[in-house]
């Protein structure tokens, strides 16, 4: 299956069981390789239906202290690119569970876009967001993304205006990303009209559409699901890892609330 | 020159979806208020009876002679002369009244040596609208005058304790601010860096250096110069001198410290918000700068810069600290004139320039700030 069929695969069965898709995020290499792919394979077991795999980088503009601190780690241990598409590559090999991954455009750009999409797909990731890539520049990733069938997940924001967000749904090729509250990744804030949200994006795409930053608990992610098609949790998973247990508790309850 | 936030392939608008309606309006409002007759006559009137403005252009003659470099006539454009101190109020006063028509009810910034911040503090109290700077840990330390000011003028101001602790480190925090604050806060960035539209914005704030040394130089020496040098950081003294002279047949050199070099020793790649020149491994991971001047401690660029060194319109060179400790101890000797380290790289680089030019050579440097900030760390 290509990655963009995996990522609507995981969708359609979470549909099917009436359900959100849970999708934890965790960042490559923290504090090393060896951890990350415990992590992943704990969060499948428990039931993630996609796994968010983040690309540590030195300047994460659109992260909080949990993430910036985690990607902070991840360098510590001298986590390259390299490193990166190697520990991704051994997930995906052991794992079914479609793989997305969040990487900062400049570590695409240095890599070149075409070939971090080929090796992107090479070591089995379906789908790709760059969030510091607004969509008037998205042309050249979107069609490496298609050659190498790698599903494009793009972000709609808190204020983003109707034309925005009709472009944004239909330059998406695996899901829209709803970001939830104004602000970084782990806080947030801002009145939640978050069911009229995801109906403006369904209006323009049968996409589906997830919703993430700020989501912590499972109370946050029930609230989530009863709206929206997928629940993206990344700092509340970040804050707790290394620890297997606890991510694996916090996934199982998550999973349960979807 | 920009039209959509290019220049060249460089510039642009690289930040997460969440910010782009805010940079839209801010892009909207700029387009609507940088033609407006009340707003410029408002500008201009606090340029001059605020701000200090227009700055003399002096002829150093001493510093001349004391390099070796006697048959050029050099000059040094007084941006240290302008109130707080540097060229930097004539951006963010800019932006302090572009805030207030936007409606804005709060200030942010990103400082590095200080002086935008106490600029932005300055501006804040001028408009009446709090005023919320973020500045590395490092940087706290080693330009701690600037702190007092800025807290003395009202300012909240927020140490940056991630990354290097520096310039770099303190505009993420700013930018992170602005992803939760943008409804009502304006983030007034202090140079030529950034998201479409503020290195077009701040550059024509800038502007104003390079039009009066241009209208100077011609009045003292009754012709153009052959030579602008001034030192880059972000790059902001550095454009608004230049500006006025980009069609003209003048050479342009910008001066960046030795170990902060992005222009020198960079290669093209994305931080704040902008394609640029920066300092990065391989991988793309953003490198640490270091250079004895904060204002200069950065391993971004801004893109107009980057597009000016690709196109060959400007060359860029760089200092060591040694030089410019030398250079700072000498301008001060010989004129009485006491440069921020940052202004000492192009004072620098400027005197071996000198010599090397031919007799009768006109030179302008942009002294685009003052010392005091610095004293006790020149040695």
């Amino acid at each position: 299956m290509s990655g963009k069929e995996m990522i609507a695969s995981a969708f359609r069965v979470c549909a099917l069981e009436r359900r959100a898709a849970l999708i934890p995020f965790l960042a490559l290499g923290d504090p090393d390789f060896a951890t990350t792919r415990v992590l992943a394979r704990a969060a499948a077991a428990a039931g993630a239906n996609i796994i968010e795999l983040g690309f540590p980088f030195t300047d994460p503009l659109a992260d909080g202290p949990v993430i910036q601190a985690a990607y902070a780690r991840a360098l510590k241990g001298d986590a390259t690119v390299d490193g990166c598409f190697d520990c991704i590559q051994e997930i995906t090999s052991g794992l079914h569970v479609p793989i997305m991954l969040m990487v900062a455009w400049n570590l695409v750009l240095a890599r070149g876009v075409e070939r971090f999409c080929e090796e992107a797909a090479a070591v089995g990731a379906s789908a790709l967001l760059v969030p510091d890539l607004l969509i008037e520049d998205a042309t050249a990733l979107n069609l490496a993304a298609h050659v190498h069938d790698l599903a494009t997940v793009f972000l709609v924001g808190p204020d983003s205006d109707e034309k925005r967000v009709r472009r944004i749904a239909q330059l998406s090729t695996g899901f829209v990303y709803l970001v939830r509250r104004r602000g970084v990744t782990g806080v947030g804030v801002g009145a939640d009209d978050l069911e009229a949200r995801v109906a403006k994006v369904r209006s323009f795409s049968s996409i589906p559409v997830a919703v993430g930053f700020g989501i912590a608990s499972a109370e946050d992610v029930r609230e989530v699901a009863r709206v929206a098609d997928g629940v993206i949790v990344g700092s509340a998973f970040v804050q707790i890892a290394p620890d297997i247990a606890a991510v694996r508790g916090l996934a199982r309850a998550m999973a349960w609330a979807t | 020159m920009s039209s959509n936030g290019r220049f060249g392939l460089y510039g642009g608008r690289y930040v997460p979806e969440t910010l782009a309606p805010a940079l839209i309006e801010l892009e909207c409002a700029w387009e609507r208020l940088h033609a407006d007759t009340a707003f410029n006559a408002q500008l201009s009137g606090l340029l001059r009876t605020y701000v200090g403005r227009p700055t003399p252009l002096y002829r150093a003659h001493r510093l001349a002679e004391a390099a070796g470099a006697g048959h050029v006539s050099i000059y040094l454009k007084r941006e240290d002369l302008c109130h707080t101190g540097s060229h930097k109020l004539n951006n963010a006063l800019g932006q302090a009244l572009l805030a207030r028509a936007l409606g804005k009810t709060r200030l942010i910034a990103e400082t590095g040596a200080g002086q935008h911040g106490v600029a932005i503090a300055t501006a804040a109290a001028l408009v009446g609208l709090p005023c919320h700077v973020y500045m590395g840990e490092e940087d706290v330390r080693r330009q701690a005058l600037n702190v007092q000011r800025m807290e003395l003028l009202g300012a909240e101001v927020t140490t940056v304790h991630s990354g290097s602790r520096t310039l770099k480190d303190a505009t993420n925090e700013a930018i992170r601010d602005w992803m939760t604050s943008y409804r009502d806060t304006h983030y007034a960035i202090g140079s030529v860096v950034g998201p479409h539209p503020y290195p077009s914005m701040v550059r024509t704030f800038q502007s104003v250096i390079g039009r009066e040394a241009r209208a100077q130089v011609l009045e003292c020496e009754g012709r153009l110069p052959d030579a602008l040098v001034a030192c880059v950081g972000g790059g902001s003294n550095a454009i608004g001198l230049f500006q006025a002279f980009l069609d003209d047949d003048v050479a342009m050199i910008g001066v960046e410290a030795m170990n902060a070099a992005s222009l020198g020793s960079g290669t093209p790649g994305v931080l704040h918000g902008a394609h640029s020149m920066l300092l990065q491994d391989a991988d793309g991971q953003v490198m640490t700068a270091h250079s004895i001047a904060a204002g200069l401690d950065y391993p971004g660029v801004g893109p107009e810069h980057a597009w000016l060194q690709d196109n060959g319109r400007a060359r860029y060179e760089s200092v060591s600290d040694a030089e410019t400790c030398a250079a700072f101890a000498l301008l001060s000797r010989s004129e009485g004139i006491i440069p921020a380290l940052e202004s000492a790289h192009a004072i620098a680089h400027a005197i071996t320039l000198a010599r090397t030019l031919n007799p009768d050579s006109v030179m302008v440097i942009c002294l685009s700030g003052r010392g005091d900030k610095d004293l006790g760390r020149s040695t």
